[in-house]
């Protein structure tokens, strides 16, 4: 496989997706990625005038799976419990790509020179663009995390950060993989089970309108997001099929030794410039479009998560409570049975309180991502809409002008 | 030998071989009733209604080579026609000499079954001039119409019905405007009749659209999807532009068959295109047996011109193969896009025109073998009588009495058969070469108009398109920045 070095300066999609407020005092990027066979290896470079660091600048090579760690190690941290965790980065994931670029390898002959020439820079500038977005969105999952004042705290964060040796976070194996599973049909199984029950009442008008509205935006960006990936597939895949036309059409015109001749050759002309058009509608589609919804069908996933966790302490304040009347009535561990209560009513007051703020960051973080997005990609189309009818228009007035 | 030929007319006075033609019209009727005695004589004909036409687009004055190196060409069985003399064409109508015998090539597909519908004599109804100017191109009147598919019956038996409407000011019809129903089958029907009548003497007869069997049993079990829909709406769209293709054809436009689909309201059934019939087995055997003709002859050609345009048309038939299955790949991702985003796919047009073009190119092809197969008989004539020869010179030198005078005789007269074949042959030959030479000129002309003319649609739809994209993006930016 080959190696990519990247640059990493130029890669700043993260304010498209996350509005961060400007706080200097911690500032995380990811300056370089290197891409070896199944790995990519991701260089993190800190820059803080925070006391608690060795020194102001410094950087470490992580992969994916410390990122993973990180991640987990966040979720698995009671304190949180009241905070939306940023959704982990996604796994960096060549597959498509690499087999696109081996079947081309293999190719059929029927193709020519130039053709097959083409037909590899594009797989090669895909493999390009996938490697850009699995490096900003790891650098996206940092920067959140530094920006939030709470979890930006965070001793694993830190040595996430500092630490200059490999952190030695094996992947997970089979054994833990399958214990997630299991853990997450608990929780599903737990929630179905905590919202059916019918002593819980939901307190507080905001988190139940919350919790509704959550979950049905979550299925629905799911599914925009599953339909605007296909678009996007069949953008790129008309793209792609001008490079055959035009071929076609190119060996067409040579051939030709009538009027058809300049007619074929500037359709050629036409298709290949079209091609690249219809590229760049489809990256730009993919960029603006699909990349956000997929960002937010994920972060919404983290916030229906938060909302779990304060139902479910929620439920045990509940459960606290009778026991509590319990032992009263029975006038025997009275006192740890309080306690325990007084215990879960703190740590539900508190995941209310977090959670309300963070969902009302999070709801505006949304729509002002939305925004943004949606008005670069309205005027992109406006754009590519714009040229491609120029081109379309002059190639016609070519056209017709010839006998 | 050269006496026993009557002399060419080779005049400069063109409008007496168009007199000479007028004779040649009885003499097609004559043989009309020859035909039905002789049914089997399997030589290649020629009509004198082409001749005609194929006139009326100026005759020049040529040297006709041939006559006077008869001999020579016996010898050498090399062809030194000139591309122009078209004074080859009043010779054959017109000499009523017995050894000629055209027959109708109705009669030469003695396995087709084809009915016997075709009314001769009808072609020359009309003056001269008529036919001269229309054959001119320029003025086609005629535009036809295929429309209002509508399923007729039931179940398996259930077939499509087509409105095909003509409107024309061609005097050869009896209206101007009339319309008829004609089924798919009819449409092959008509096709093959006249790929039997013209494809031999070397016309380029548009294809049929091709038969599909799953589309059909699907329009026919009733499913009103709207792949069904699609494909009945492809089929109509193939249909009327074979139909105008068909009657752009100025030789083609004449042929008493294709009027009778055009107006008449009943038509006899053409069995023999269904696909499971006796004799579609029996086209698919013949045409295997042509490829495997086509592989042993190995035509010695001296013609550069036919060479090139053959090479040409190969080269043409790959790549618009190739370039058809990319527009194919096209249409699918637009209608994927289509699906996804509710915009619209036009290439589908493209890829019409495209897969029009590769049929009609095999059709040329097709045309070219039957020239290639022409060639070859006037060959093994001229061997049979090279042989014959060589008996009669045997005998002569054996120098054997009275009974040998006899066989002599008889030898003779086979020799004068043979030799006549031969003349017929090579005429033939020449004949299908000079009509395949103006054919390939008209179908490259049509081939520019056309190719030009749907290239331009489709840019014209895609910048159509592009505009309404623009329209939409412009109505939406406004809400994007409302979002609050």
């Amino acid at each position: 496989m080959e190696e990519h070095q990247e640059a990493g300066k130029e890669i700043k999609p993260s304010s498209t997706l996350v509005d961060l407020q400007g706080d200097s005092s911690l500032q995380v990027e990811i300056s370089d990625a290197v891409s070896e066979r199944d790995k990519v290896k991701f260089t993190v470079q800190t820059k803080s005038c925070l006391p608690h660091f060795a020194q102001t600048e410094f950087s470490v090579v992580r992969q994916h799976e410390e990122f993973i760690w990180l991640h987990d190690a966040y979720v698995e941290n009671e304190e949180y419990a009241g905070l939306i965790i940023p959704p982990a980065p996604p796994r960096p994931d060549f597959e498509a790509s690499r087999e696109k670029l081996q079947k081309l390898g293999e190719g059929d002959s029927s193709i020519t020179r130039e053709e097959f020439a083409k037909m590899k820079q594009e797989l090669e500038a895909e493999y390009l663009a996938i490697f850009k977005k699995t490096v900003a969105m790891h650098e996206v999952f940092l920067q959140r995390l530094a920006a939030h004042p709470t979890l930006r705290r965070d001793h694993n964060f830190f040595v996430f950060l500092e630490y200059g040796q490999d952190l030695s976070v094996r992947g997970k194996n089979r054994k833990e993989l399958l214990g997630g599973f299991l853990r997450n049909i608990v929780k599903s199984a737990d929630e179905a089970l905590i919202t059916g029950m019918s002593g819980l009442k939901e307190v507080d008008d905001f988190f139940e309108h919350e919790r509704t509205f959550l979950l049905e935006y979550h299925t629905r960006i799911r599914d925009a997001c599953l339909r605007a990936d296909r678009v996007m597939c069949s953008h790129k895949c008309l793209a792609d099929d001008y490079i055959p036309i035009s071929a076609a059409l190119s060996s067409l015109g040579t051939q030709e030794v009538n009027q058809l001749k300049t007619s074929f050759l500037k359709l050629a002309e036409l298709f290949e410039r079209l091609r690249k058009l219809e590229g760049r509608v489809a990256s730009d589609e993919d960029l603006k479009l699909s990349d956000m919804l997929r960002y937010y069908m994920r972060d919404s996933q983290a916030a229906k998560d938060l909302l779990y966790r304060r139902l479910r302490a929620l439920a045990d304040y509940e459960n606290a409570n009778k026991a509590l009347d319990r032992a009263r009535t029975r006038n025997r561990e009275v006192q740890p049975a309080e306690s325990h209560q007084q215990l879960c009513c703190q740590r539900f007051e508190r995941l209310s309180d977090s959670a309300k703020q963070e969902l009302m960051d999070f709801k505006s973080r949304r729509v002002s991502s939305f925004r943004k997005n949606l008005i670069e990609l309205a005027e992109l189309e406006l754009k590519h809409a714009k040229a491609s009818t120029l081109l379309l228009r002059n190639t016609l007035v070519a056209l017709k002008g010839e006998p | 030998m050269a006496a026993e030929r009557e002399p060419p007319p080779l005049g400069d006075g063109k409008p007496t071989d168009f007199e000479e033609l007028e004779d040649g019209e009885d003499l097609f009727t004559s043989t009309v009733s020859t035909l039905e005695s002789s049914p089997s004589s399997p030589e290649p004909a020629s009509l004198p209604a082409e001749d005609i036409s194929a006139n009326s687009n100026g005759p020049k004055p040529a040297e006709v080579v041939l006559d006077d190196d008869r001999e020579d060409l016996f010898a050498e069985a090399t062809e030194e026609v000139s591309l122009d003399s078209p004074e080859r064409e009043p010779i054959l109508s017109s000499e009523p000499s017995p050894a000629i015998t055209p027959v109708t090539p109705t009669a030469l597909i003695a396995p087709r079954i084809e009915s016997k519908s075709m009314s001769a004599p009808v072609i020359f109804d009309r003056s001269r001039e008529e036919i001269e100017e229309e054959a001119n191109g320029d003025i086609f009147d005629i535009e036809i119409g295929v429309s209002d598919p509508e399923k007729v019956g039931d179940g398996m038996n259930a077939y499509m019905a087509y409105r095909v409407t003509t409107k024309t000011s061609l005097s050869m019809f009896s209206k101007s405007e009339f319309s008829v129903k004609r089924r798919f089958s009819d449409f092959l029907g008509l096709h093959s009749k006249l790929a039997s009548k013209y494809l031999h003497v070397g016309y380029i007869v548009p294809p049929a659209p091709e038969k599909s069997i799953v589309g059909m049993t699907k329009v026919k079990v009733g499913k009103e999807d709207s792949s069904s829909t699609e494909f009945v709406e492809k089929r109509r769209a193939a249909l009327e532009r074979y139909l105008q293709r068909t009657v752009k054809h100025p030789i083609l436009l004449q042929d008493p068959d294709l009027r009778q689909f055009l107006e008449s309201s009943e038509l006899p059934r053409a069995v023999n295109t269904q696909a499971l019939s006796g004799a579609g087995i029996l086209r698919m055997v013949n045409k295997a047996a042509d490829a495997v003709n086509k592989m042993t002859i190995k035509m010695n050609e001296s013609d550069a011109w036919f060479e090139e345009k053959q090479q040409q048309f190969e080269n043409l038939d790959q790549q618009l193969r190739k370039l058809h299955a990319s527009v194919e790949a096209l249409v699918c991702h637009r209608k994927e896009l289509s699906a996804n985003t509710a915009a619209f796919a036009k290439s589908a047009a493209m890829l019409e025109l495209l897969s029009d073009y590769i049929r009609l190119i095999a059709a040329v092809k097709g045309v070219f073998d039957h020239r290639m197969k022409c060639w070859q008989k006037w060959e093994d004539a001229q061997i049979t009588l090279l042989k014959k020869r060589e008996t009669e010179a045997k005998m002569t030198v054996a120098n054997k009495p009275d009974k040998i005078q006899q066989a002599k005789n008889e030898i003779r007269e086979e020799i004068e058969e043979w030799e006549a074949k031969v003349q017929q042959g090579e005429r033939d030959f020449e004949q299908i070469s000079k009509t395949i030479r103006k054919e390939v000129g008209r179908f490259e002309k049509e081939r520019v108009k056309d190719f030009k003319t749907v290239i331009i649609k489709y840019l014209e739809s895609l910048v159509q398109t592009q505009q309404q994209l623009i329209k939409y993006w412009e109505a939406f930016l406004p809400e994007a920045k409302a979002i609050a």
